[in-house]
Parts: C-alpha cells; sequence; structure tokens
C-alpha cells in the first residue's frame, strides 16, 4: 500500500529531449527526438525534411541538361560526384557514352571529392567527439582541394562540372601538376590526423563497441558506402559495376570486421588512400583526345562547334510578316528592349528604333512569323518593305534555322527513348542511385533519387538506442550523412 | 596620544593596506583574465596552423578588450520560463566563489590578502559553493541542455573534489600545516625543494582532478557543445554569459595556483638551483610564481588542442575507480613515510 503510493509520488519518466533542427552537431538541420533516462538513450526518432527542396520534382519540369545543377545541391559536400552519378545515368538512358579522357578526368575529380567528403567527415566526427585540432588540420587539405576544383571550372563547392557525355572542358597542365603535388603529400598528411586520434586512449574508448551493427543487419538496413563496408560486407559498386576509368585502374575495397564507429573510421582513412593511388594511377594514364561525346543530338557541343555559322546578330533586321503573325503576345513578352508593340490577336510591329536585333522574339514566334532581312538598326519601313521583297541571302538563312534549332534543344532537350532506368554510383557517402521514367521527350517523367544518408539516418535509432547521449553524436558522425542529400 | 587612537590609526593602515591589496590582486586577476584568453586562443591557434586573433590591435593584443566590450553590451536576454531571481543569482555565486580565492593564494613571500591558518581548506569549500552556481544556472534556465549540464557538472566537480583533496593530503602530511604560505616555506626548506618530486603520485592525481574541476578538456561534459549545446549556461546571454566565462577563467588561475603552491614550491626555487646559480636570488619571487602558473594554464591549453573528450561513464570511472583508490593508497604511503622517518 505505502509503496504503491510511494510509487505514484515518485514515478518517474523519461526526458524528452529535442536535438535539432539547431545543434551544433545534428551535421545541418536533423531533428532528433531523444527520450533519455539518465544519459541512456531509451527512444530515438529522426525527423528529416527541413532541408526539402523537391529535387525529384523539380527534375521532371527540367530538360535532362537543366536539371544536372540541381544535383550540385544535394550532397553539397561532395558535389563532384553527384554530378558524375547524374551525368552517367543520363548518358545510360541516351545510349551515349563519354571519350577516354572524358572517363579518366571524371574519375579524377570523383576521386578528388572522395577525398574532400572524408576529410569533411573525419573533422566533424573528430570535433564532435571533442578532438578540435584534427578539424582545422583536416580543413588545410580540403581547401587545397576545392582550390584544385576553382582551378578548373571555376568553382568550389558547387561545381558543375561534369557534363552529360564528357565534361565541361578539358584539364589544363597546371591543375595536374598541383594535383600530383598534392598526392604526393596526401599521404603524409593522413599520418598527421592518425597520429592525434587514431591510437589516442580516448579516442578509442568512444568509438570502439559503439554503433555496432552486424553484416548482415547492415545489408538489411540498406546501408551503403563505407558504413556498411565497416561491418564487413566488400560492397562498392565502383568495382562490382565499374563506371568511368574504374575497370582500369587498381585498387582495393578497405573493409572493418566488428561493425562498430572504429571500424567505420578505419574504413574511411583507408579509402582516402585507396582514392590518392587511384588519382595517380589516373593522372599517369591520362590519354589524349576529346573530352566531350560526338553525339550532337545527346550532348552540348563546345560552343565553338555549337555555333558553326557566325551568329547573325548584327547587320540583319526583323520585322513581323502581318499575314502570318497570330497576335499572340509572345514576342512582345520575350522582347528585352520592349521593341514590339501590338494587340491581341492583331498583327504586332516592331519598333526597329528600340530593336537590340537580338533575336529572342524570331525564336520565340510559333507561328514562323519574324522575317529576317540584311540590313541594320533603325530601318524606315518603307526600306524594310523594300528589303523583304529582294531574296534573303542563304546564310542568313542558315544561320537562322540553326539558332532556332539550337534553341530548342537547349529547352526541350534531347530525346530520350522511353523507358525505365535505375543506375547507380558509388559516392563518397554509399549508394547513390537515379531512378528515370522516360516517356520520351527530353525531361524525365519521374526522376527519383535514392540518397545514401536518407537511408543512413533511417538507421540512427538502430544504432544509438541503449548507448548514452554522447554516443549519440558519435553515431551520427558515423553514418556521414549530410541533410541536402537526406532530404533533397 | 592614546594607546586606544594608536591602535586605531593601526588599525586603519592595516585596512588601507588590504584594500590596496585587493584592489592590486583584482584588478591583475581580470586582467590576467582577458589575457589568459588571448593566450589561449593564441597557443591553440598556433598548435592548429592557424593564427589566433589577429585583427584588433597588433597581433591581436586588444582582442580581449573588444571581446568584454561586445558581452558587455550585448542584450541580456532572460528566457521566460526560467525561475529569475535564481537565474540572476547563479553566475554571481559562481564568479565570486571563484574570485574568493584570489584572498588567500601566496603569490610571494609577503603578498597574500588574508593569510589563513586553513588556506588549503578554503581553497577547496569555495571549489565545492562554486558548484552551487553551476548547478542553479542549470536548473533555474528551465531548459533540458541546461539541466542535464547542470547535472553532469555537480556529479563531475563533486567526485573530482575527493580526488582533489586526498591529493592535497599528502602535502598536507608533509608540510604539517593547512596554511598556504607555510607549505611553500616547508618546500623551500625540505631537500626537495618543491613536493611535486616526493608526492609525484599526487601530483599527478592533483593535475587530473584539476583539469576535471574546472571543466576543461578532456573533461568538459557539463558543456561539451556537441551534445549539450554549451551545458548549464546555454541560456545565459551577455554579461551574465560573460560572469560565468570570467568564474571559469579565475578557477582556471586558482588551480594552476595551487599546484604552484602546493607542489611547485610557490615564489620559491629548490636550493640546488639557488646554490648553482646564486645570482638568480634577485629575480623577485612573483616572477617565479607566475613562471609557474603560465606553464601550468599553458599545458591546460596543450590538452585542449590534442585530445578528445571522455564519455560522462568512462570520466566517472576514471574518478571513482582509479584517480580515488591512487590518492588514498599516497596518503598511506605518504604516512607510513612520515612515521618511519
Amino acid at each position: 500500500m505505502i509503496q504503491k503510493e510511494a510509487e505514484k509520488i515518485f514515478e518517474t519518466r523519461e526526458l524528452n529531449v529535442n536535438m535539432g533542427p539547431q545543434h551544433p552537431a545534428t551535421h545541418g538541420v536533423l531533428r532528433l527526438v531523444l527520450d533519455i533516462d539518465g544519459e541512456t538513450i531509451v527512444k530515438v526518432t529522426p525527423y528529416v525534411g527541413y532541408l526539402h527542396r523537391g529535387i525529384e520534382k523539380l527534375g521532371e519540369s527540367l530538360s535532362y541538361f537543366q536539371a544536372l545543377p540541381l544535383t550540385d545541391r544535394m550532397d553539397y559536400v561532395s558535389a563532384m560526384s553527384n554530378n558524375i552519378g547524374y551525368c552517367i545515368a543520363v548518358e545510360k538512358l541516351l545510349g551515349i557514352e563519354a571519350p577516354e579522357r572524358a572517363k579518366f578526368i571524371r574519375t579524377i575529380v570523383g576521386e578528388m571529392s572522395r577525398i574532400a567528403n572524408h576529410l569533411l567527415w573525419l573533422a566533424t566526427h573528430a570535433l564532435d567527439i571533442g578532438a578540435m585540432t584534427v578539424f582545422l588540420y583536416c580543413f588545410r587539405e580540403r581547401e587545397w582541394i576545392l582550390d584544385l576544383y576553382e582551378m578548373i571550372c571555376g568553382a568550389r563547392l558547387t561545381v558543375t562540372y561534369p557534363r552529360v557525355g564528357g565534361v565541361r572542358n578539358d584539364v589544363p597542365q597546371e591543375f595536374l601538376e598541383s594535383l600530383w603535388k598534392f598526392t604526393d603529400e596526401f599521404p603524409s598528411r593522413i599520418l598527421e590526423y592518425e597520429t592525434l586520434i587514431d591510437q589516442n586512449r580516448i579516442w578509442l574508448l568512444r568509438t570502439k563497441g559503439i554503433g555496432v551493427i552486424s553484416a548482415e543487419e547492415a545489408v538489411n538496413w540498406g546501408m551503403t558506402g563505407p558504413t556498411l563496408r565497416g561491418s564487413g560486407v566488400p560492397y562498392d559498386i565502383r568495382k562490382h559495376m565499374p563506371y568511368d576509368a574504374y575497370d582500369k585502374v587498381e585498387f582495393e575495397v578497405p573493409i572493418g570486421t566488428e561493425g562498430d564507429t572504429y571500424d567505420r573510421y578505419r574504413c574511411r582513412m583507408l579509402e582516402m588512400r585507396q582514392s590518392n593511388k587511384i588519382i595517380r594511377q589516373c593522372i599517369e594514364k591520362l590519354p589524349p583526345g576529346p573530352v566531350m561525346a560526338d553525339a550532337p543530338k545527346f550532348t552540348l557541343q563546345p560552343k565553338d562547334k555549337m555555333m558553326p555559322i557566325t551568329h547573325p546578330i548584327k547587320g540583319v533586321a526583323y520585322f513581323v510578316d502581318e499575314k502570318v503573325c497570330k497576335g499572340c503576345g509572345m514576342c512582345m513578352r520575350a522582347c528585352p528592349a520592349k521593341a514590339i508593340t501590338g494587340e491581341k490577336k492583331k498583327p504586332h510591329k516592331i519598333d526597329q528604333a528600340l530593336c537590340l536585333q537580338c533575336a529572342n522574339c524570331f525564336v520565340t514566334c510559333k507561328f514562323k512569323s519574324m522575317k529576317i532581312v540584311p540590313g541594320g538598326k533603325g530601318l524606315s519601313d518603307e526600306k524594310l518593305a523594300e528589303l523583304a521583297k529582294a531574296s534573303i541571302p542563304e546564310d542568313i538563312v542558315k544561320a537562322a534555322e540553326h539558332l532556332v534549332a539550337q534553341f530548342e534543344f537547349i529547352k526541350k532537350g534531347p530525346k530520350a527513348p522511353e523507358g525505365e532506368l535505375y543506375v547507380a554510383t558509388e559516392v563518397p557517402k554509399g549508394e547513390l542511385g537515379f531512378y528515370f521514367v522516360s516517356d520520351g521527350s527530353g525531361k524525365p517523367y519521374r526522376m527519383r533519387l535514392r540518397a545514401p544518408s536518407f537511408i543512413h539516418a533511417g538507421c540512427l535509432p538502430r544504432l544509438c538506442i541503449g548507448h548514452l547521449v554522447a554516443d549519440v553524436i558519435a553515431a551520427i558522425g558515423t553514418i556521414d550523412i549530410v541533410l541536402g542529400e537526406c532530404d533533397r | 596620544m592614546t594607546p586606544e587612537i594608536d591602535a586605531l590609526i593601526k588599525f586603519g593602515i592595516n585596512v588601507l593596506i588590504i584594500i590596496i591589496k585587493i584592489a592590486v590582486v583584482l584588478g591583475v586577476g581580470l586582467l590576467h583574465v582577458a589575457y589568459a584568453t588571448y593566450f589561449e586562443r593564441k597557443v591553440i591557434g598556433h598548435m592548429q596552423v592557424r593564427l589566433g586573433p589577429m585583427r584588433v590591435g597588433p597581433h591581436g593584443l586588444l582582442q580581449p578588450f573588444a571581446d568584454g566590450l561586445k558581452l558587455f553590451f550585448k542584450e541580456d536576454i532572460l528566457p521566460d520560463k526560467a525561475d529569475k531571481p535564481v537565474f540572476y543569482l547563479a553566475p554571481v555565486i559562481f564568479m565570486a566563489a571563484a574570485m574568493v580565492n584570489l584572498s588567500v593564494i601566496p603569490f610571494a613571500s609577503n603578498f597574500v590578502i588574508a593569510n589563513l591558518n586553513v588556506g588549503l581548506l578554503f581553497v577547496l569549500a569555495m571549489a565545492g559553493i562554486g558548484v552551487y552556481g553551476i548547478f542553479i544556472s542549470g536548473w533555474a534556465s528551465n531548459s533540458k541542455y541546461a539541466f542535464i549540464g547542470g547535472l553532469r557538472s555537480s556529479a563531475q566537480v563533486i567526485s573530482y573534489e575527493i580526488a582533489m583533496g586526498l591529493s592535497l593530503v599528502g602535502v598536507m602530511i608533509m608540510a604539517g600545516s593547512l596554511n598556504l604560505t607555510d607549505i611553500v616555506r616547508a618546500q623551500q626548506e625540505s631537500i626537495y625543494g618543491m613536493y611535486a618530486i616526493p608526492q609525484i603520485v599526487a601530483f599527478i592525481v592533483f593535475t587530473i582532478a584539476a583539469v576535471a574541476e574546472t571543466n576543461r578538456t578532456p573533461f568538459d561534459l557539463p558543456e561539451a557543445e556537441s551534445e549539450l549545446v554549451a551545458g548549464y549556461f546555454t541560456e545565459y546571454s551577455g554579461f551574465r554569459f560573460a560572469l560565468f566565462f570570467l568564474g571559469e577563467y579565475i578557477a582556471m588561475f586558482i588551480m594552476a595556483s595551487m599546484a604552484t603552491v602546493c607542489f611547485l614550491g610557490g615564489w620559491t626555487l629548490p636550493w640546488y638551483i639557488t646554490e648553482v646559480i646564486p645570482f638568480i636570488n634577485y629575480v623577485p619571487g612573483i616572477v617565479w610564481f607566475l613562471m609557474k602558473v603560465y606553464a601550468f594554464i599553458f599545458f591546460y591549453y596543450w590538452i585542449r588542442a590534442t585530445v578528445p573528450r571522455y564519455r560522462y561513464d568512462q570520466l566517472m570511472k576514471i574518478g571513482w575507480k582509479i584517480l580515488i583508490p591512487i590518492a588514498l593508497a599516497n596518503i598511506l604511503v605518504t604516512g607510513l613515510v612520515k612515521i618511519l622517518i
């Protein structure tokens, strides 16, 4: 009786703590609701979606070329790998293949992004566990890689360097030299990080036996990448379904044995060394040749190839053929100079004094009512009518047709064959898959991403329950998630 | 002149001297805190291949004043559901408990504000009161992170206080006094010159316990930013935050001074050094005292730049299962040796 009453009075409940979305250690905007009994975790509920930008849905309204920059914004820590994954998926869909040199360049930049990603992972993981100096050491090398990115494409973080069918531009010689220097020095830098933590008693205490997951369970949870390999499953897409130049280079897939935080840490450290090795081999074997596939129907060709005829901007005039014009107003909206006037369903008119000869109205018009004549700026109406009677020179017609075709190609995208397709690549965080449903147009009917971060975030409760609050931080670090990719 | 007036004048002069001493210690103490932060940022910065503060003044020398001004003018945010009076009181208790300790530390041979005969116990007692500041700040904030931080901190400080107190017992036995000045004198007269040599075990235990006592890495769990945002002072801002900050750095200075006074011979140098280099005697004692203190503080910073953080249960294990038994064994051995010799 008394005991029962006492129990009623001294009833204990779990403390409910909201970790995130604003929290220094949840790597962005992950929100975890923890139920803790003292310091022991009883229940973890991850909430995702705070960084949802609808990338999958956006992809449906953009052509295959236009959706490429969206993939940068997924895993912004290793944007290059995402770009490559997307490009390879679209290339498979269109049935084209990148030239050899582009493949090697992509392998190089992909492995660079793996190193950059693992460096950031190590930096934040170590910082979360309290090793502050490792953080800054890692950033020193990551900065070097970002500078190298800047050298090839001008951007550091959201690069958009690979293209469907190859890469944007060839790499400069200075880049290769600087990268070679980096690969020379990097292994000694890894040793530097390891000096601080690898054998550190506190580090071992904090990582060994924490977040243990067996090989079978890890596979069942859908883990991929180093997070899975730490449990001893040697699954690596680069090895089993080689893409780009991975079948032409030698590398090993490091695996762990215990499946704990320490093993996953070791796996990533060894992986960085392997990436370094791959980059060196690629630089040595880099073949000469073009960097863009010769498939003008499916790829964006280099600018000089795209515009074989001089663009007819100067020395021409545009006017509206009143018989053809339906007065839809499209050209009015497209004109940057507001030179086109007219009412609805009545022929429009171009004010020649204002016209910039930009050809926007010319490519916009659906009814081909825009006529092009050799001339110049500010022609009078009489002069125009006179010019229109004369036949238009051949080269101007050709150029105009080319311009329209180019515009259509960019706007509507390459004609992809109908069907479904799933292509996966090994990004630093795991298996990044692109699933396309194509209806034969230049835009995907459905674009679906298999984001490793999302699947790993789902594993968090499994890894945390029974451990202490401090281990949640270690668990978030060890699965290596980026919320941009998780929420898409 | 009657003896009463004479006594009164004497008393007045004594009070004046004490006030001047307090002003000096307080001024130097606060200035020390300001530059201890600068020193920390510079040391850690250079260890981490960066420069540390460089912008305010030459080599960032004025940075501490810029920081202080910023904290002073920041908005003082009061959480809606905080327990207001207690919330206001907590940083004051924390800071006062730390600052009071400055009064018993002998900086030089005759420079101590209050020459207490239980100086050592006083410091331990004040460290105990400081825990109240931490704990009630965690409680009054009405925030879960602050609450966990407060709980962690009180458990940690109480456990490590035991280890620290026990490690100092060896020193007490050897010196035969609790007066800090006497402890220094006893060290000077002993053949070792400093107790760090015979009491090496106690010194190591004290050093570890002192790191835990001041909530520094690797024992900075109460304010582990990756887990608890900022621990017990998560909800504090502006000048109240600055009080916690000041208190922490003063506590660090106190712990370094305690190590200097109890183990490293305070303001004195061991006889085997002064014998070899006689002119070193002309250097004032305060210089040696501060050098030892700063060496100890540098050691704190060095640790912070090097090691990761312990987990809560591991920290408790170290405290109770390793440090306390070692300290007890040390007392036993010291006592036996004292009886035998």
